[in-house]
């Protein structure tokens, strides 16, 4: 059987379910609790589950993501909510500095099992400071995992296991996704391993992840008219990287193009074309291309704001081109 | 505002122990001074590489408030912890093996002197970004309170830390949840090379803490019976009330900063002042005028601290590299 469900209700099923099963999870951030979370991920749980365990923080980011790795050290499995990615660079250091050194630099001893979630991206004209797309920045980092549900299946499913693994889980939720719909069957049992094919193709792998799928998907149905297939690729897991996935798709199809709403330069979309020098260089008939967010602040205005973004047509012109 | 660097007077008053309980602190004084004298040695001799702090002339905090601990306690410590680490139960050998990058190191050598870490004594590092342990030290007290455990979490940080973001948010947090935190503030009067009053509006450290309304003590750092009374005291409020306590402990080092430092920022005079002041010549000068300790007494515990440190010096020379095989194990992220 299966239901239609938003990305916002099968992330807060996902918490709820957590919440329910394990006595040592809870959820901890700003406005989780009596607001019912910014986005309403956790409308009721405080009823529920009362104010120990869906716990309001001050706007203290450093403060309260470093007690969550604190939290989690001693016991606990804590999922930390960041408003947005803008706001977690106020905990930067606890991240960086303390969760993902712990269990290497204490030569084994200790392990942070948190899951810090935040939502990321650009798209609902929030300006400059509420539309970073810094999950690069994170998937550059060894001792975290970087997720990036960009499904329903996968908000429903990635909660657990990120959950059930033993170091720090960072999970990106693409702001523009949590009102997108979709049907959702009985099993919602994903991996944090592999990066999953979405659309299968031929003549180009479109690569990429987040908020930036539904645009890739769009621009493979407007190729697939001008009769060039796509196959669109989803990242899903930004660390570590299923490089062996990345490389089938682009032995396949031969031609690659990246799409990543992070700015090009020092990108996401770097490391994986870089990946796919190392490991693909001889499968390719064209140089690979990447579509990225113009490099710039990114405007208030709709207009402006379209036009430093990842859209549909920029994708196909970007494929279009590897056929010149 | 302005603060005074003078020394304090010299500690007086009966020591409040028995015999045992006083020698024992004074050991762990003599055994923590005797080790890191030796680092510096050895970092001279190439030995040890990287940063080296040491704490001498500080050992009396260490040394009176954890022994104010139990063992069921958490302690989050600074990049300056070989005493608090010692003084906790972790083996010398260990410290010394890991500040030579040996695998027989508390943390296979992959810390050095500034990462102690130790799960068995609930030693969570050795964190050397002024301020990170803060935040930790607040989420295992939050651990501990969610479930139920009788478990005080200690966290040490310096003066410096006060200037720090973490500061003012960890103390907000644990007094508003009211966790068993017991913040130990070792207050040497520089952050690095920066006198207090040249980095603080306000230098009244416990003014600030209280402003989070917790409980602010201030004591006499360089006085091991004042520092372990007074923690004494702070522990059985926190046990019996919950919530968090501040210490500010006024204390001194002796040496520079770390290694690379020339002490161009504070006056000779007032170093050796501070030295009159020391907290292991201090003490035993009263337990001997208190009848508690001969000479000879404090000859053997001298020698048994270095002995230990010799064990401690063959253990880690003895000690074996971690296989660069193992480079990426412990990081399940690659």
């Amino acid at each position: 059987m299966t239901k239609k469900i938003s990305y916002r209700e099968a992330m807060r099923e996902a918490m709820h379910e957590a919440l329910k099963n394990d006595p040592r999870v809870f959820l901890m951030g700003e406005d989780v609790g009596c607001y019912g979370g910014t986005y309403a991920f956790s409308k009721g749980f405080l009823d529920e589950f009362g104010p120990e365990r869906i716990r309001d923080t001050p706007l203290s980011e450093l403060g309260f993501v470093g007690a969550g790795i604190g939290a989690a050290l001693g016991g606990l499995r804590p999922i930390v909510e960041v408003m947005t990615v803008n706001f977690s660079l106020l905990a930067l250091d606890q991240i960086v500095n303390s969760a993902a050194l712990y269990r290497h630099m204490s030569g084994g001893q200790f392990s942070v099992p948190l899951v810090i979630r935040m939502c990321t991206g650009a798209g609902r004209q929030l300006a400059a400071q509420h539309s970073h797309s810094l999950e690069g920045w994170y998937a550059h980092i060894p001792g975290i995992k970087v997720l990036a549900p960009a499904t329903i299946e996968d908000a429903r499913g990635m909660l657990a296991p990120a959950l059930a693994d033993p170091d720090p889980v960072v999970i990106f939720e693409h702001g523009g996704l949590f009102n997108v719909e979709g049907e959702m069957g009985d099993s919602w049992e994903v991996d944090i391993t592999s990066a999953k094919v979405r659309r299968a193709g031929k003549d180009v792998a479109i690569i990429t992840h987040g908020g930036s799928l539904p645009k890739a998907l769009a621009a493979a149905e407007q190729l697939a008219a001008a009769g060039i297939e796509a196959e669109v690729l989803d990242l899903r897991v930004l660390r570590p990287l299923d490089t062996a996935t990345i490389v089938a798709s682009v032995a396949k199809c031969r031609r690659a193009v990246v799409v990543d709403e992070g700015w090009k330069s020092g990108s996401l979309a770097a490391e994986v074309m870089a990946r796919i020098m190392e490991n693909a260089f001889y499968e390719l008939d064209a140089p690979v291309a990447r579509v990225c967010s113009a490099e710039v602040p990114i405007p208030y205005a709709k207009h402006l704001e379209d036009a430093a973004l990842p859209q549909p047509d920029k994708i196909v012109a970007a494929v279009k081109g590897l056929f010149a | 505002m302005t603060v005074d660097h003078r020394a304090p007077p010299p500690p007086s008053g009966p020591v409040p122990w028995d015999k045992d309980f006083a020698l024992r602190l004074l050991a762990d004084m003599l055994r923590i001074r005797r080790l890191e004298e030796k680092s510096a040695e050895l970092y001279g001799a190439g030995k040890i590489r990287g940063f080296l702090h040491l704490y001498i002339g500080e050992e009396a905090v260490a040394v009176g408030a954890l022994h104010a601990l139990s063992s069921a306690d958490n302690v989050v410590a600074t990049y300056r912890e070989h005493g608090h680490a010692l003084v906790r139960g972790m083996a010398m050998g260990a410290i010394m093996a890991e500040m030579y990058g040996k695998q027989e190191g508390c943390a296979r050598g992959r810390g050095g002197s500034m990462h102690l870490f130790d799960a068995k004594t609930r030693l969570y590092g050795g964190n050397a970004i002024v301020g990170g342990g803060l935040p930790l030290a607040v989420g295992l007290g939050l651990a501990a309170k969610m479930q139920g455990e009788d478990r005080l979490t200690t966290c040490f940080f310096g003066d410096g830390a006060v200037a720090e973001g973490a500061f003012h948010e960890t103390l907000n947090l644990a007094a508003l949840w009211k966790l068993p935190v017991l913040f130990c503030c070792e207050n040497n009067l520089y952050g690095m090379g920066t006198a207090i009053e040249r980095a603080e509006s306000q230098t009244d450290l416990c003014v600030k803490a209280a402003s989070y309304d917790m409980p602010a003590l201030r004591v006499d750092g360089m006085d091991v019976v004042a520092v372990h009374e007074t923690t004494k005291q702070a522990v059985a409020r926190m046990r019996k009330d919950g919530g968090p306590v501040f210490v500010e402990y006024q204390t001194y080092r002796f040496r520079a900063h770390s290694m690379f430092d020339a002490e161009i920022y504070r006056q000779k005079a007032e170093v050796e002042a501070w030295k009159t002041r020391g907290p292991i010549h201090t003490f035993t000068a009263r337990l001997k005028a208190e009848g508690k300790l001969t000479e000879d007494e404090f000859l053997e515990l001298d020698a048994v601290a270095n002995t230990e440190v010799d064990v401690a010096v063959a253990f880690a020379e003895a000690g074996s590299w971690e296989p660069v095989e193992d480079l990426l194990k412990d990081v399940h992220t690659p």
